[in-house]
């Protein structure tokens, strides 16, 4: 998809360019979290960052990072609706249901050792094994470093639902964090 | 406060959101309960396990491609240029140090537009070296150089005498950069040329000077009140530093003078 020609303006592109494309690898990083598919993943942020042009005229600030995300969250969410009505979409719901009672069955006590480190790919793949939409939470806030307004933002909720799906996030990756542990002893 | 609030209330805390009178209770609360203060310290040690964890992805550069691609271009080739797209042009160069940390878009841009405006700097100083064509208002004297400049361009170059240390200013001569008009102010060192090339930028940041070679020939660039200088010259890159080092006090100096 190229932007039609009314819209080709030499300065507005210029400002664009400036203000948006230092942002590729955080976009980048976001959509992989989110979509779990490099070529998905991809696609997105081409489709932000062309929706994000059109709409550019429009962007009063305030910063420019959130506002970005807000528009590849949109275009994320339409991928979830494409892969659920295509017939090998990945089916979300069973995978959050089994992270929701990992959550609970996790043994409780107080006294224990130290967290162990991981290498990236396995912290990657346990923060990929979180449901949404916790797992967005959880990146906009540990990886990508938004306030928790600016998550509410993004995410078009309450900041109080931020608050609570990001300390779900974190217990549901403590769970399978404490797991992992276990496994790799 | 009771344990279930404290659970979510504490990661409020880790990310420093809550503001002072919650974030104390919290903490009464996690010194006086153990199952709390173990919570916390577990989230606080993944936290920094994973901070020292490269968790990010870094978008493949075919992607970057793609996307800058199907974007307009700042600056279309086949469209010559009017006289305000030049000046943004020149603006440009700004455009390109703001962002110069971010790696191949900052490249890009330097090869479509800073390193073609070089090469016709280059190329305008070399004209500029051909029998009669170095002068056009010839004279050592900075008041006459500077009202010669009136009216033939739409910024007025600074004209600034250097003699003294060691630069002569000998002319000033209307060139021909970008498809359009630009001052150049002359002057010589022993019996080397340097060319000082000045043009009008949007942006009245200043810019710190940078050193690139072209066909051999050094280019000191800077930036400052909203004029984009080039200074061309065979001279050494120390000296072609100097001179400029000099004339950026000189305006300095004429500015709080």
């Amino acid at each position: 998809m190229v932007v039609n020609a009314s819209q080709d303006d030499p300065e507005k592109a210029r400002r664009f360019r400036e203000a948006a494309l230092p942002y590729l690898d955080d976009a980048y990083t976001l959509a992989r979290y989110l979509l779990r598919d490099t070529a998905d993943a991809e696609d997105a942020v081409q489709e932000c960052y062309l929706r994000a042009y059109k709409h550019f005229d429009s962007y009063r600030g305030p910063a420019m990072k959130p506002w970005l995300f807000a528009i590849l969250r949109n275009v994320c969410r339409a991928e979830y609706a494409r892969r659920k009505t295509a017939p090998t979409a990945v089916e979300e719901v069973p995978e959050s249901a089994e992270q929701a009672s990992m959550w609970n069955e996790t043994p409780d006590t107080p006294e224990r050792q130290m967290m162990r480190r991981f290498d990236g790919d396995t912290v990657r793949k346990l923060i990929a094994a979180l449901a949404e939409p916790f797992r967005e939470t959880f990146v906009l806030r540990e990886i990508q470093n938004l306030s928790y307004r600016e998550i509410a933002d993004v995410a078009a909720v309450p900041v109080g639902t931020v608050m609570s799906r990001l300390a779900r996030a974190r217990a549901m990756l403590r769970s399978a964090w404490l797991a992992e542990q276990e496994q790799a002893k | 406060m009771t344990c279930e609030e404290a659970e979510v209330l504490l990661h409020a805390l880790i990310d420093g959101e809550l503001d002072a009178g919650h974030a104390r209770e919290v903490e009464a609360h996690i010194e006086g309960c153990p199952h709390c203060a173990a919570l916390m310290k577990e989230y606080q040690e993944i936290r920094q396990a994973m901070a020292e964890t490269d968790l990010r992805y870094k978008a493949p550069l075919e992607l970057r491609r793609r996307i800058e691609k199907a974007l307009p271009q700042p600056q279309p080739q086949a469209v010559v240029p009017s006289r305000r797209s030049v000046l943004r042009g020149f603006a440009m160069g700004s455009a390109v140090s703001a962002i110069a940390a971010t790696g191949l878009f900052a490249i890009v841009l330097r090869n479509d537009d800073e390193q073609r405006i070089e090469a016709e700097i280059v190329s305008a100083h070399l004209r500029s070296l051909q029998a009669g064509h170095l002068t056009d208002v010839i004279s050592t004297d900075q008041h006459t150089v500077k009202p010669w400049f009136n009216g033939k361009l739409d910024v007025s170059p600074p004209v600034i005498d250097l003699t003294a240390q060691g630069f002569t200013l000998v002319g000033g001569r209307l060139d021909y950069v970008n498809t359009r008009e630009i001052g150049a102010v002359v002057y010589k060192r022993r019996q080397h040329v340097i060319n000082l090339f000045v043009a009008q930028t949007a942006n009245t940041e200043r810019r710190p000077a940078t050193m690139t070679t072209l066909q051999g020939f050094n280019i000191r660039r800077w930036s400052d009140h909203g004029l984009n200088y080039w200074a061309v010259s065979d001279i050494g890159a120390d000296e072609l530093t100097e001179f400029g080092d000099k004339f950026e006090a000189a305006m300095q100096a004429n500015k709080e003078g």
